[in-house]
């Protein structure tokens, strides 16, 4: 074993990215905040809390170089240090994917607790990437979160599920079982929002959707075609080139890690004739 | 060949193409497990390989590390040991 020298002890702070709903963008989030986070020079290590569905592998690009997984290490079968795979393109930059085979159960909260314990040691953020659901996967996702940041697009049943998993942060996590701890401190992302749909009326506009839940704004993402690309390549939208949905992620990190930034709130700026020859699907 | 449809040729973004090689390399490789991965038979080489080496030298689980790459033609396994220092050679 090597002792390495750090110039910092590590900050620890456990991070969860959930929703309730699914398919609302936490994936495309838990990426983005992670990389974003390694960019500004912290070490960062993204974990797959969807057992069963890996699909935080391919979004960050790495899903040819699984070997062992989360669950490999909870069982015993694998140490951590093997399971993590180094990102190519940062080196502070780890993803401990998921298993493609086993189910939710193997998620034990002992488990959970000891791999995040581990990382703490060596880690400033551990960003957990939870499933949809309000089951046990999301549990064990949020259960030793600090911090969580709540993926809610601008639409009715997302927004519930918010208020529901928002809920759930308040009583069912370490935090709120633990006599004089701070509660965990959530705020809303809202993704695929839509100005100009807000603009002639069609969806909720931000202050609405934070009039209902009555938390912080980390910030607002917008929908965006670079976000598929992204996710094409298998690079996190904040590692790829210039879009507003990058710029937007990035301001939402600065945020995460206490810097004040003004925010923004954009469209993705398209060419007028290509919007007009192929409409607004994409 | 119109010309409208080298245009839609030149703006169809390469990013699809790359999300379907990527698919079709991890799927092929999935599918193949039947279901199951098979790089579920990793943690059993790593002990057996752990196992043989100490019969020579003095070793720890720790000191084995497997990496792999999977490529659409062949696959490549990277099994590094760590010798302790002044073990036999
Ligand atoms: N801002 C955005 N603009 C356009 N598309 C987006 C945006 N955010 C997410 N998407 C797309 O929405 C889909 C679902 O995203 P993602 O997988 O991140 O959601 P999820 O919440 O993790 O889903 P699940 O609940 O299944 O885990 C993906 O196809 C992704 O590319
Ligand atoms: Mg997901």
């Amino acid at each position: 074993m090597t002792i390495e020298l750090k110039e910092k002890p590590p900050l620890g702070r456990v991070i969860v990215i959930t929703s309730g709903k699914g398919g609302v963008g936490k994936t495309t989030s838990a990426a983005a905040i992670s990389a974003g986070l390694a960019k500004q020079g912290f070490r960062t290590v993204v974990i797959d809390f969807d057992v069963g569905l890996r699909n935080l592998d391919m979004t960050m690009g790495c899903e040819r170089r699984v070997v062992f997984d989360f669950i490999n290490v909870i069982q015993g079968d694998a140490r951590l240090k093997q399971a993590m795979i180094r990102d190519k393109r940062l080196d502070n930059l780890f993803i401990l994917p998921t298993s493609q085979t086993r189910d939710k159960n193997a998620l034990t909260k002992e488990g959970v607790e000891k791999v995040l314990d581990d990382l703490k040691q060596e880690f400033d953020y551990i960003v957990c990437d939870s499933p949809a659901g309000i089951e046990h996967g999301a549990q064990m996702a949020m259960f030793f979160a600090d911090e969580a940041v709540v993926v809610t697009n601008p639409e009715v049943s997302s927004v519930r599920d918010s208020d529901r998993v928002l809920g759930l942060l308040s009583s069912q996590t370490k935090r709120a079982e633990t006599a004089d701890a701070e509660p965990v401190k959530a705020q809303v992302l809202l993704t695929r929002h839509d100005p100009a749909r807000v603009r002639s009326g069609e969806m909720m506009t931000v202050e609405d959707v934070l009039e209902i839940l009555a938390v912080p704004l980390l910030g607002v993402i917008p929908e965006s075609p670079a976000i598929l690309r992204a996710s094409n390549i298998g690079t996190p939208v904040v590692l790829d080139e210039p879009s507003v949905a990058r710029r937007a992620y990035e301001d939402a990190v600065r945020r995460l890690t206490g810097t004040e930034v003004e925010m923004r709130i954009e469209g993705e700026h398209r060419p007028k004739l290509f919007q007009r020859l192929f409409g607004r699907a994409s | 060949m119109s010309l409208f449809s080298f245009a839609r040729k030149a703006r169809r973004p390469r990013s699809a193409q790359t999300a379907k090689d990527r698919l079709q390399i991890l799927l092929a490789h999935e599918r193949s497990g039947g279901g199951v991965e098979k790089t579920d038979y990793l943690p059993l080489l790593q002990r057996d390989i752990v196992a043989a080496i100490r019969k020579y030298v003095a070793i720890t689980e720790n000191d084995v590390e497997i990496r792999m790459e999977r490529g659409d033609q062949m696959s490549s396994l990277e099994i590094n040991i760590e010798m302790p220092r002044g073990a036999p050679r």
